[in-house]
């Protein structure tokens, strides 16, 4: 009776069940199909493709790590630059100036970028004005960076007189404002719809499901946007170079943050030193750009590890 | 079968009274010439095959539909004797007295305490939360499988939990009636089996509008059953009422022969 019932479980149940003797050479893979010649060849080309594709990335960061690395000490982080024929010194300001300016920008294009984020997913996602603004921010989005800084120049170094951490915040907040709002939009868009259903049939309003529901779902993702935003533009040289030039002194002065005059970032810094001709500048033109690449990356780190965390279910 | 009678002194009255004439979704004429009265303490099943509406004339009873583009409709609602279409309802007001339960589970990604106290915190509502929490998740007899973790998000529990922590939300702004669309469809028996008990304890305090496909849950939990049909086959895409009554004289003693046929499944 028990064995009636019994499948075929085991191995030799199995092969017991294959016709004939030939069957599992049948099932072999010949090297002289061309089939399969074909598939081992692209999926050679494929590995050898990449590959070539990363020995530049990979160049640069050795390149960076070898000339950068060796000479770079904490003494460089709380340093102002060096003279031409100084020893030591060090990008303390530009640092300093970096995280000012790109804290002004993200102030700015943060709360813009969510608000026009929550009009193109939630109030009017078929409108006129939505298609519009959705495509100025797509235009925007592959801008060239230094005409950013020409509007920056012509709207605040030319009204307010003078360059500044303010014109720099502003010519870096055009560079983030597309990236938060498109990847806010699409992060207010993948909250799934019977969330918003379950509020607005629990009685909350629409604004009450934007704020309480929508907005803190989609955070992680909208947080990932404002750091990939945040690290393209701490990278960003040629908006700064018409509205924050640079400064051999800091931007904090007295303990007074003063952002009405010219303020140095480690991307001109690093402008700056990698054309002349002395040795320490030269080096340390090295050091920070580095340091400048390794905050990039941690900032991007830090953006994923936030759509991580969001619940898959 | 026969059915005691209630000793509510108020059974009978029809505290939603919903008449569709004609409903629309854009220029698609969805439901025609369904009117059903949902009486107060009572479990009202919607029953019928796919498509004809029963959804539709659901998410009329509270207004939910008005999420939906091209929507219209010629008719009226009533809740308690109100319109509540008239132009100056507030639909928001309308849901906080109807609430509604899916056929998905949709907790929202946050805590199971922030889950139930959700509605009362959109109302400004002020007070003790913690008694709350426990009297709606014992109401949706969820209480001594989560009473443990109620920090913990409301996604992580299992399907059957969620829908019962769906009630529990719907339930602890003491809504006067309940809806509920296909609320087992996504559910495994045993989990279905809970939320079928937790329905005949419910219908003491609430009254309940079900949508289900299954014919058998509406002989098990509904009192009143109406049965909407779209005939396909004709060529007919318009949803509407066949004919309503006390589920037993549906089931057994159907005037229709659409009701026959669709009961004995003779419709595949
Ligand atoms: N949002 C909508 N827009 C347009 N047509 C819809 C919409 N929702 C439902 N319908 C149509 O209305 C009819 C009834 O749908 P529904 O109420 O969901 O049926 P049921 O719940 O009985 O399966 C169907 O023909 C369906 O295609
Ligand atoms: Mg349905």
């Amino acid at each position: 009776m028990n064995e009636v019932l019994q499948g075929p479980e085991t191995r030799q149940d199995i092969e017991a069940l294959l016709p004939g003797e030939t069957s599992i050479l049948q099932l072999q893979r010949s090297l002289r199909k061309p089939r399969v010649l074909l598939s081992i060849f692209l999926s050679l080309l494929v590995t050898v493709l990449t590959v070539f594709a990363l020995v530049p990335l990979f160049s640069v960061i050795f390149m960076l790590f070898y000339r950068g690395g060796s000479n770079l000490s904490a003494s460089n982080f709380w340093s102002l630059p060096p003279a031409p024929f100084e020893e030591g010194g060090g990008f303390g300001n530009a640092l300093v100036g970096t995280l000012v300016m790109v804290g002004v920008a993200g102030l700015i294009s943060v709360p813009f970028g969510i608000l026009a984020a929550v009009f193109l997913a939630e109030l009017g996602p078929n409108s006129r004005t939505a298609t519009v603004v959705r495509f100025c921010a797509k235009v925007l989005s592959g801008f060239p960076s230094i005409l950013a800084g020409v509007f920056a120049y012509g709207a605040v170094v030319m009204l307010m007189g003078g360059f500044s951490a303010w014109a720099g915040g502003v010519a870096l907040s055009i560079l983030m404002l597309p990236i938060v709002m498109l990847t806010a939009e699409e992060a207010i868009r993948m909250v799934p719809s019977k969330m918003r259903e379950a509020s607005i049939g629990m009685g909350a309003t629409h604004t009450q499901t934007v704020i309480r529901i929508l907005l803190p779902t989609a955070m992680p993702s909208i947080l990932t946007g404002v750091m990939l935003a945040i690290a393209r533009a701490a990278g960003e040289t040629a908006p700064l170079l018409f509205t924050a030039l640079f400064s051999n002194y800091w931007v904090v002065t007295n303990n007074q943050l003063d952002l009405h005059q010219p303020t140095a970032s480690m991307a001109v810094l690093i402008y700056n030193f990698s054309g002349v001709p002395f040795e320490n500048q030269v080096q340390l033109c090295w050091s920070a750009s580095l340091v400048l690449v390794l905050m990039v990356l941690v900032v991007n780190l830090a953006g994923k590890s936030f759509s991580v965390r969001t619940p898959q279910r | 079968m026969i059915q005691a009678p209630k000793p509510d002194a108020t059974t009978g009255e029809a505290v939603i009274d919903c008449d569709l004439k004609e409903l629309y979704y854009g220029s698609f004429k969805a439901v025609r010439d369904t009117r059903i009265p949902i009486r107060k303490g009572e479990v009202t099943a919607f029953i019928g095959p796919s498509g004809c509406g029963k959804s539709t004339v659901l998410r009329c009873l509270n207004r939910m539909n008005d999420l939906i583009r091209g929507f219209r409709f010629e008719g009226h609602v009533q809740f308690r004797g109100n319109d509540i279409y008239h132009p100056g309802v507030d639909p928001v007001a309308v849901r906080r007295h109807i609430g509604m339960v899916f056929q998905q589970p949709n907790p929202f990604a946050m805590s199971i305490y922030k889950n139930i106290t959700y509605g009362l915190r959109i109302n400004g509502y002020r007070g003790n939360y913690d008694e709350i929490v426990e009297k709606a998740l014992r109401g949706a007899a969820l209480w001594d499988e989560v009473k443990d973790k109620l920090r913990q998000s409301g996604l992580s529990l299992s399907g059957g939990q969620q829908q019962r922590l769906c009630i529990a939300r719907a339930i602890a702004v003491e809504p006067q009636v309940l809806l509920m669309d296909e609320p087992c469809s996504a559910l495994d028996p045993i989990a279905t089996r809970k939320v079928e008990e937790l329905m005949t304890e419910l219908k003491k305090k609430y009254t309940i509008a079900i949508v289900t496909h299954n014919m058998q849950q509406a002989q098990r939990v509904a009192d009143q059953t109406a049965f909407l049909y779209v005939d396909t086959s004709q060529g007919e895409r318009t949803g509407h009422l066949v004919e309503m009554g006390k589920t037993e004289q549906i089931f057994e003693d159907p005037q229709a022969e659409q009701t026959r046929q669709y009961i004995s499944g003779e419709f595949s």
